[in-house]
């Protein structure tokens, strides 16, 4: 009897509506925390933890969202309420109330501790989506201008001569770029691991599928030493390959990359460059 | 000899430039003491902003506030016109007043930059300064005739007075936009070495950027000029000495609040156009503002754009409460507002992201192996059309809520509307999902198709929506003044985020120029060239929109100096403080 009626009373505090808002809170939170991280992989996709930043970024959203169903209309938000007033004001909620008044004050000190506690790691920072590229740049002595710089290799390039681009981009990329690209162009070659941040991947739709391909051949001829101050710390161990491949074979390795990966380069708009 | 070593040295572009720098320097700057130049041409110039958005965002609120009231009969409209109005004459003074001061601190702390400015576009700011003595003088007119020609034609000619006022005012605005986007985006056939008095005044104003910056302000005013009044009625509202005015800001504050999200609803497609021609004039621009340093901010700009959606259906869905009729929405709600936080999580989720290095290695790299299919513009295009779509749906609930249509095919209309929807949404997502197979040239094209859907349900339902209700029968009047006042925080909220975007994607904006006075042509050589940093940008708008609402409060109680008191005019009893009377479900007429 006791237990049924503690299921009642479970099964109630579960239908009132603070229930209900702590209940999505935490569902929330276990979406947000595993889900994202461990459901994908069962259906063979890849993911990983979400970073505390946006899963604090997500949990503010929940919580902005729970907030608001919970107070749009007066019963619900009255009721909401009835819980923290009787713990608040009640005199049989004493030792309720003591409770948190330890509790409390003791989370937030561990969270605080958690915070400022010494650590070895490198601090976190905003980091660009993509480093802004310069106006010009200076190739072998040679300047260049980025904007609206179009691959020479594809120019009047017909199945055979971009045949032939490719396997020669494929050639570079193999004796220059797997060991930390990968053969397969997903950031993980033999040297991967032994890099953080680890190599850019090539086959998501986020990264050269966004680019145009005068910014990808400015990010292989300067590297990560030519990546401009903004943005900063990169942390990029990319050499700047101006120094050791020649202009035509950074356009036939970026040839290959598209080629291989299936992507199509940013192109422009008939008005000028792509926008999104 | 010296002619060939003074070629070889200028053939090398870091010395001819440093040498340019050098010459440029001298007698180029001013300095202010404490911030800076440009901390302090910055602030003058953003308040400058904030008070012409509101001049010319309030008249546009109050010429159509008359119309309707001319229209429909109703003289609330033409109290709240007029009321608003009397407030343009003190705003009038201070975006005066700011923008003499920024005139002396660009000429006095840039005084070559200026000049620049002066010989390219001294034609324009000779008419800029006629059309403004007109625009003033119409205002004054406008104000000043409103209880002398209120009948009749007389009240006609005095509605012609608002058009006037408001097409001056926008062709002033016109004018200064084409001298900043002149900056940003000069005409290609102007150089470094093109004397600024050859370049013809039309030709550097009909600049790239010039008509995409023009309609995405006068939308953005609108939106501006209804959430300043939404947020002057619900302090109003909160400070009601009695039941009559409670209700009348109550409704003001709703006509506000619709006013704004009517506009708002359609300021990020001006906005995306605006965007779409800085990356078509120039990719680098382009990349610096949406994937380099200033792309922290569209995070920011997503955030507080999902905040503005949430708090206008949140004032609306609350609102709901006063409606007779609107109980049988009510069950709806939450999934709108699912779709709505669903929304913003997706929108807001950055494509590069702010990790620990143990982090990024568990990632692969900056980009999140799963979520990074937010963190592009496929996810967000989607997201914010799917927002748009149900922020249209409240709006339509909330009108709908205590009618009773009397048309026969009353029925199958509202069942066209919401296939109207549904096939919008399906499009809407069904772009948005393609849109990660196809290159990003076809990719860009898609947000075309989505944002036509969502314009055509809404040009489609509204039209179908005013014959459906034309003749329809009440379920009981509305309860002006039956808010909790916690919604009214809602339309503070509003006001706030609006003032605090304006700044912040302005400084977007502007930034992208980077260390350029006009992009590529003139530079800047001042102690103050390198672009701020995010953070200094933050604080240096959120003083600026301190001092704004300041202001905008100061102007709000001067003129409420002039008020007659109204429970004494109108023997009214002062409102007790207590909750709203009315709970859901009641029909409490």
């Amino acid at each position: 009897m006791p237990r049924a009626r503690a299921l009642d009373r479970l099964v109630n505090a579960a239908r009132h509506p603070f229930g209900k808002a702590t209940l999505i809170l935490v569902l929330c939170y276990l979406v947000f925390k595993y889900g994202v991280a461990y459901v994908p992989p069962l259906f063979g996709v890849r993911s990983a933890p979400v970073p505390a930043s946006v899963l604090l970024q997500f949990m503010l959203t929940a919580l902005a969202g729970v907030l608001i169903w919970l107070s749009e209309d007066e019963d619900r938000w009255r009721s909401f309420k009835e819980p923290i007033r009787a713990v608040l004001v009640e005199p049989d909620k004493g030792r309720i109330r003591m409770a948190l008044l330890v509790l409390l004050p003791l989370l937030v000190g561990v969270l605080a501790y958690q915070q400022v506690k010494p650590r070895v790691v490198a601090p976190v920072g905003l980091r660009s989506i993509h480093p802004a590229p310069p106006g010009q740049i200076t190739f072998r002595g040679r300047t260049m201008r980025i904007p609206g710089l179009e691959n020479p290799l594809r120019a009047g390039a017909e199945g055979g001569r971009l045949r032939q681009a490719y396997e020669r981009g494929k050639r570079v990329y193999v004796q220059n770029c797997v060991p930390c690209h990968g053969d397969l162009l997903d950031g993980f070659g033999h040297y991967a691991h032994g890099f953080n941040p680890p190599p850019l991947e090539f086959t998501s739709s986020g990264t050269i599928a966004q680019l145009t391909e005068s910014f990808v051949f400015w990010r292989i001829a300067k590297g990560g030493l030519g990546l401009p101050p903004e943005g900063t710390p990169w942390n990029s161990a990319m050499p700047a390959w101006e120094d050791f491949l020649t202009e035509d074979e950074i356009w036939a390795v970026i040839i290959f990359l598209y080629e291989q990966t299936g992507w199509s380069p940013r192109t422009s708009e008939e008005t000028g460059a792509a926008a999104e | 000899m010296l002619a060939a070593l003074a070629a070889l040295l200028l053939s090398l572009p870091d010395v001819a430039l440093a040498q340019v720098a050098a010459r440029d320097t001298a007698g180029a700057y001013g300095y202010f003491p404490g911030i800076g130049s440009r901390a302090a041409v910055w602030i003058v110039a953003q308040l400058h902003l904030m008070f012409a958005a509101f001049v010319l965002g309030v008249p546009i609120f109050a010429m159509v506030a008359e119309a309707i009231g001319m229209a429909g009969g109703d003289k609330r409209y033409d109290r709240l016109a007029k009321e608003f109005t009397r407030l343009l004459l003190v705003a009038y003074s201070a975006t005066a007043i700011w923008g003499a001061l920024l005139v002396f601190t660009l000429s006095s702390l840039y005084p070559r930059f200026w000049g620049y400015l002066t010989q390219v576009f001294s034609v324009s700011m000779w008419i800029y300064a006629a059309l403004f003595f007109v625009e003033s003088f119409t205002l004054y007119l406008y104000y000043y005739g409103w209880d002398i020609w209120k009948e009749g034609a007389a009240k006609l000619w005095h509605l012609g007075l608002g058009v006037l006022l408001n097409v001056v005012g926008t062709a002033v605005m016109f004018i200064a936009d084409g001298w900043l986007t002149y900056m940003m985006t000069p005409p290609a056939s102007v150089r470094p070495e093109t004397a600024p008095g050859t370049v013809g005044v039309w030709t550097a104003i009909a600049n790239a950027t010039w008509m995409p910056i023009n309609i995405h302000r006068t939308i953005a005013n609108v939106v501006f000029g209804g959430s300043i009044v939404a947020a002057y009625a619900a302090y109003r509202f909160m400070a009601a000495r009695n039941e009559e005015e409670r209700q009348h800001y109550d409704w003001m504050g709703y006509v506000g609040n619709f006013i704004a999200i009517s506009a708002l609803i359609v300021l990020p497609f001006a906005g995306y156009w605006l965007g779409r021609e800085i990356y078509a004039y120039n990719e680098q621009l382009g990349i610096t503002m949406m994937g380099g340093f200033m792309s922290w901010l569209w995070i920011v700009q997503a955030i507080l754009i999902g905040v503005l959606f949430l708090a206008a259906n949140y004032y609306l869905w609350v609102g709901m409460a006063r409606i007779p009729g609107a109980e049988r929405f009510r069950p709806y709600t939450k999934w709108m507002l699912i779709i709505l936080v669903g929304g913003v999580i997706v929108w807001a989720t950055p494509h590069t992201m702010i990790a620990t290095r143990e982090e990024l290695v568990a990632m692969g790299g900056s980009h999140h192996p799963f979520l990074g299919v937010f963190g592009v513009m496929s996810a967000k295009n989607t997201a914010v059309n799917l927002m748009i779509l149900t922020t249209f749906l409240s709006f339509l609930v909330y009108r709908r809520a205590n009618s009773r249509p009397v048309v026969s095919w009353a029925k199958t209309a509202t069942w066209v509307q919401g296939a109207i929807f549904a096939t919008a949404a399906a499009i809407v997502v069904f772009y948005g999902v393609y849109g990660y197979f196809v290159p990003a040239i076809v990719r860009i094209g898609f947000s075309v198709y989505q944002v036509l859907a969502v314009l055509a349900t809404i040009v489609s339902v509204t039209v179908l929506d005013i014959f459906l209700v034309r003749g329809a029968e009440s379920r009981g009047a509305i309860r002006w003044g039956e808010m909790p006042e916690r919604s009214q925080y809602a339309l503070f909220i509003l006001a706030v985020t609006f003032t605090w975007l304006m700044g912040l994607m302005g400084f977007a904006r502007s930034g992208i120029r980077q260390h350029w006075h006009v992009f590529e042509v003139m530079r800047d050589t001042s102690p103050w060239a390198a672009t701020p940093a995010l953070g200094y940008a933050a604080q240096i708008i959120s003083v600026c929109v301190l001092i704004f609402l300041g202001l905008v409060g100061f102007v709000f109680w001067l003129t409420s100096l002039v008020e007659k008191p109204v429970p004494a005019a109108l023997g009214v009893a002062p409102v007790a403080r207590v909750e709203p009377r009315f709970a859901p479900g009641s029909t409490g007429e």
